[in-house]
């Protein structure tokens, strides 16, 4: 239950868009995607509130809420991060670099 | 009980690999990272499927754990050093879980998997071969487990250590936001807890931090060690690492983790329930 789900594109069926509030997105390391990365989701605080690791093909998924968010990736090639405003339900789609 | 009894970093791990009686297990939720690649040697264990009982919500009985570590191959005298996915979570839950039943030399890899892998260390597909051994465990330790009615009693008199981030303590989220957020049970935390994440005390990397920093986060937040402390979470594994903390880091002594957590006490009928954010908190969202 508190494993990383699945980290495809592909949302879990049930998903509710018109109430989650979902963030994707890719880790990438000069435009090539960055699997194995541990990415980090702090909340508006810079507080920890979740953690999954990318899939081979470089992607993650949170189920977040409404807000500002930090989306941090640590991996063997660097670190990076960017911020994400999530305005209310729906998919928000975002990129980590690392470098 | 301390930091070197309890914990051992990477570096030692890498070095004792091969030790004698020393046995090294992988604890996760979803073992399919074991199956990918773990560190050379080392066994794994499923934190559902074998360490929950697969009808009742509890754990599998002392027999049920006497046959689990006898099938792999774990003696009563063999060292076990355990690690893991999730910051160690689950590997932390293990830790407590292996005190529970009296295994005493028992010890948390710092940085677990995530450690392990940033360093660029070896990883093994190779499922090592044990033989059957006769593991006999004792009494659950009930000195370090909290129930419901114990946590009801606490209220406003123990300190409760509400370990989930500070959206699911608000009530804002009611799981973790790596998971799809349709729980049933009520949102919020049990009233009077302190809102102190896993998190804090923990680095980036994944590993703890120095006994000076716990010292004084627990501190800051307002936790009276004067006082017994029951940690508590959504499912009982995040509060294993922060009960690792207080009890084997810290030295703490009357500390117990809820491992029924959020998922039975927001599912009561008629406990108090508190929303919002808590008293040691300083103005978040």
């Amino acid at each position: 239950m508190c494993s990383a789900p699945d980290q495809n594109t592909e949302l879990p069926a049930g998903t509710d868009l018109s109430k989650e509030s979902v963030l994707v997105g890719k880790v990438t390391n000069g435009g090539s995607p960055v699997g194995g990365a541990y990415v980090r989701l702090l909340d508006g605080t810079g507080e920890f509130t979740a953690e999954v690791v990318s899939s081979a093909s470089g992607d993650y998924r949170f189920f977040a809420a409404p807000g500002t968010w930090t989306v941090r990736a640590l991996s063997r090639s660097g670190n990076g991060q960017t911020e994400v405003a999530v305005s209310g339900p729906g998919l928000f789609t975002n990129e980590v670099q690392v470098a | 009980m301390s930091r070197q009894d309890a914990l051992v970093s990477a570096d030692w791990a890498e070095e004792n690999l091969d030790a004698p009686n020393t046995v090294f297990v992988e604890v996760d939720e979803d073992t399919t990272a074991y199956d990918g690649g773990h560190i050379p040697g080392a066994v794994k264990l499923d934190w559902k499927t074998e360490l929950q009982d697969p009808v009742r919500r509890d754990f599998v009985d002392k027999a049920g754990f006497e046959k689990l570590l006898s099938s792999k191959g774990i003696s009563n005298d063999d060292t076990v050093i355990l690690y893991g996915g999730n910051n160690n979570w689950f590997a932390a839950y293990a830790y407590w879980y292996f005190k529970l039943y009296g295994h005493q030399a028992v010890k948390l890899l710092d940085g677990g998997r995530k450690k392990w892998e940033l360093d660029g260390r070896k990883l093994d597909t190779e499922v090592p071969q044990r033989s059957q051994s006769s593991y006999s465990a004792k009494e659950q330790d009930t000195s370090i487990r909290a129930f419901r009615d114990e946590v009801v009693n606490a209220i406003g008199t123990k300190n409760l250590v509400d370990v989930r981030s500070p959206d699911e303590f608000s009530g804002k989220l009611l799981a973790p936001a790596h998971l799809p957020q349709e729980q049933a049970q009520r949102g919020g935390h049990i009233p009077s807890a302190l809102n102190v994440p896993w998190s804090k005390a923990a680095n980036e990397d994944g590993t703890f931090k120095s006994d000076d920093e716990l010292r004084k986060l627990y501190e800051e937040q307002g936790l009276d060690s004067s006082r017994s402390t029951i940690a508590y979470c959504r499912i009982g594994e995040r509060s294993s690492h922060t009960w690792f903390a207080l009890h084997e880091l810290l030295g703490e002594t009357d500390v117990k983790n809820y491992d029924g957590s959020w998922t039975e006490y927001g599912s009561l009928i008629g406990v108090p329930i508190e929303t919002g954010p808590g008293q040691n908190d300083s103005g978040k969202s």
